[in-house]
């Protein structure tokens, strides 16, 4: 089948009906968790009693809105914060990653790069309780030796970020090393023909060639580490990041205000999706 | 040598953090998992090593069960993504051509995009006894009442194959895409049927991208939490939430560590079987995502 070879028009109407079954079922949720966000009934189910805006800004139970669900706003809040770290650190070892990988000969280089590629593989409830029970056995070991108890070694935010930072690094680093790779290193020779130090070859001219990986690498690792789930689960303490909250919630059975988080977070995925579009057209 | 001694002082500056982080993250916080695994409480507080934990999943059939139906469900979502994605891969990659051919790839990648919960609750929506399906066939007259639709095999399926759909899609257009259009319409000219050019051309030639994609698929879809658990319900019986239970409901973090390491076995023999019927690396595959 190729547009150049005839086919029966029945089987051509076909495809595209198939296509189109397929891209109605791709969109249907989405669309599904848009439009509740907006019906005035205290369930996210049919029958449809009218539109409103009651689920973003009322301001009272039963109907709280998520403009004044302290909850919420707070998982959304914590959420950003662990994002924010998680970024900042797996885009610096990333970096860090993927010159050693591109610049460097060592022995076991293929061994390391393939240690380097296991986070991937390695389901992220596992990651989450490998962490938490490695953590554990630290914080029981200096608990009895040295009778100091360090807090930030049980469950909560730090081992959230430590668990999004282990798979995301691996993304961070394969998506910086493939733009390194394409580096004319002819340019950085020149610079340092002309008087440049190590430090101001890195500074004006590795480091600004791969700004729009590295860019890219923050905007997924952003994104990835604000969805992110299963690890998170296995190592969240009292305060939890949105997705956790609102796991909580959907278990219990919520009113629309899921719903309206979930329009922002779709906003939101869509805005850093478009962005990162136009980035990679920019290269 | 002036330059060699700085280049060797750089390279362990970069070595510093790869394996600091890879050490601390993930090498030394499985082995710690291992040794937990093979430890068994005799007596409060003391120890022993031993396979007990081991022994307890196969001795209980309900602990192998659940790996067993996990990995076969994950294996049955992995061909249902296959099945359903290749048509709209080929259809994107030799069918459309320019513009078009790029939005609706793009269409393809952004449901993607939004958190793994908000489509899960948006398939809640769409199936629950009072969601939008139920209401639809109510009102088509096909049902007099309303009906669950969440909490059944089915369900899971149906939520696995969508969420797996994006990394099956990507590599299978990919290697399409660099399929060229002459040797299709050559088969043609020799007299080849729909069918059998799609046999004899187009499938050897997309195999690379239905290995790697189906390796994808089914280790997403075996470690998988959130979709089972909730499209599933009490029911789902799936194994990440049997190692959920034993960690943070039961305490048993023993036997919870032993089944951890039970599941990443299973997921990595699989792997490492596909990867060796197909002949390809582990880098050539889950790099390119």
């Amino acid at each position: 089948m190729l547009p150049s070879i005839p086919r029966s028009s029945a089987s051509r109407i076909a495809y595209k009906a198939y296509i189109t079954l397929f891209f109605v079922y791709l969109i249907a949720p989405l669309i599904v968790v848009a439009s509740f966000a907006f019906n005035d009934s205290l369930f996210p189910s049919l029958p449809w009693n009218g539109f409103t805006w009651d689920w973003f800004t009322h301001s009272s139970e039963p109907k709280l809105g998520l403009f004044h669900d302290r909850s919420l706003i707070k998982g959304v809040g914590i959420s950003f914060f662990v994002a924010f770290c998680v970024t900042l650190l797996s885009i610096t070892i990333g970096t860090s990653n993927a010159f050693l990988f591109e610049r460097y000969d060592f022995h076991y280089k293929e061994f390391a790069y393939m240690l380097m590629l296991l986070p991937l593989v390695i389901p992220g409830v596992i990651l989450g309780i490998s962490i938490l029970v490695f953590s554990n056995t630290l914080a029981n070991g200096i608990e009895n030796t040295f009778e100091w108890d360090w807090e930030f070694l049980r469950p909560g935010l730090m081992l959230v970020v430590l668990g999004q930072f282990a798979f995301i690094t691996t993304i961070s680093t394969l998506v910086i090393a493939a733009r390194l790779r394409k580096f004319d290193r002819t340019l950085e020779e020149a610079a340092f023909n002309l008087g440049a130090s190590h430090f101001e070859v890195l500074r004006t001219i590795t480091l600004p060639y791969l700004r729009p990986a590295i860019v890219g690498a923050s905007v997924i690792a952003f994104l990835m580490s604000f969805e992110n789930f299963n690890t998170t689960l296995m190592l969240v303490g009292s305060d939890a990041p949105l997705t956790i909250t609102m796991y909580d919630r959907l278990k219990e059975g919520s009113t629309p205000v899921l719903n309206a988080v979930s329009v922002f977070l779709m906003a939101g995925s869509a805005i850093l999706a478009l962005l990162s579009i136009v980035l990679q057209k920019g290269k | 040598m002036m330059k060699s001694d700085s280049k060797r002082l750089s390279l362990i500056l970069l070595l510093t953090p790869f394996v600091l982080w890879l050490g601390l993250l993930v090498i030394i916080p499985h082995i710690d998992m291992f040794l937990l695994s093979i430890r068994e409480r005799i007596a409060p507080r003391t120890y022993e090593t031993s396979f007990a934990n081991y022994a307890e999943f196969f001795g209980e059939p309900l602990y192998w069960n659940t790996l067993a139906r996990t990995a076969l469900m994950s294996i049955l979502a992995t061909v249902l993504t296959l099945f359903i994605a290749f048509p709209v891969a080929y259809y994107i990659a030799k069918i459309l051509r320019g513009k078009s051919k790029s939005i609706l790839f793009l269409l393809c990648l952004l449901p993607f995009w939004v958190s793994e919960l908000v489509r899960t609750f948006g398939w809640m929506i769409l199936l629950r006894e009072t969601g939008i399906i139920s209401n639809f066939l109510q009102w088509a007259g096909l049902i007099s009442g309303p009906i669950e639709l969440l909490y059944n095999d089915i369900t899971v399926i149906v939520g696995l194959v969508y969420t797996s759909m994006l990394f099956m899609v990507v590599p299978l257009v990919s290697t399409l895409d660099s399929l060229d259009d002459s040797l299709i319409e050559a088969g043609y000219d020799l007299g080849g049927s729909a069918f059998s050019v799609t046999r004899e051309i187009v499938i050897p030639h997309a195999m690379s991208g239905i290995i790697s994609g189906c390796i994808v698929v089914f280790m997403l879809t075996l470690g998988n939490y959130l979709t089972p658990i909730l499209l599933g319900g009490k029911s789902s019986m799936w194994f990440t939430g049997q190692i959920y239970t034993q960690f943070i409901t039961r305490f048993n973090w023993e036997l919870g560590a032993a089944f951890g390491f039970l599941l990443l076995f299973v997921s990595s023999a699989i792997v490492w079987l596909g990867l060796k019927l197909s002949g390809q690396t582990l880098a050539s595959t889950v790099a390119k995502n």
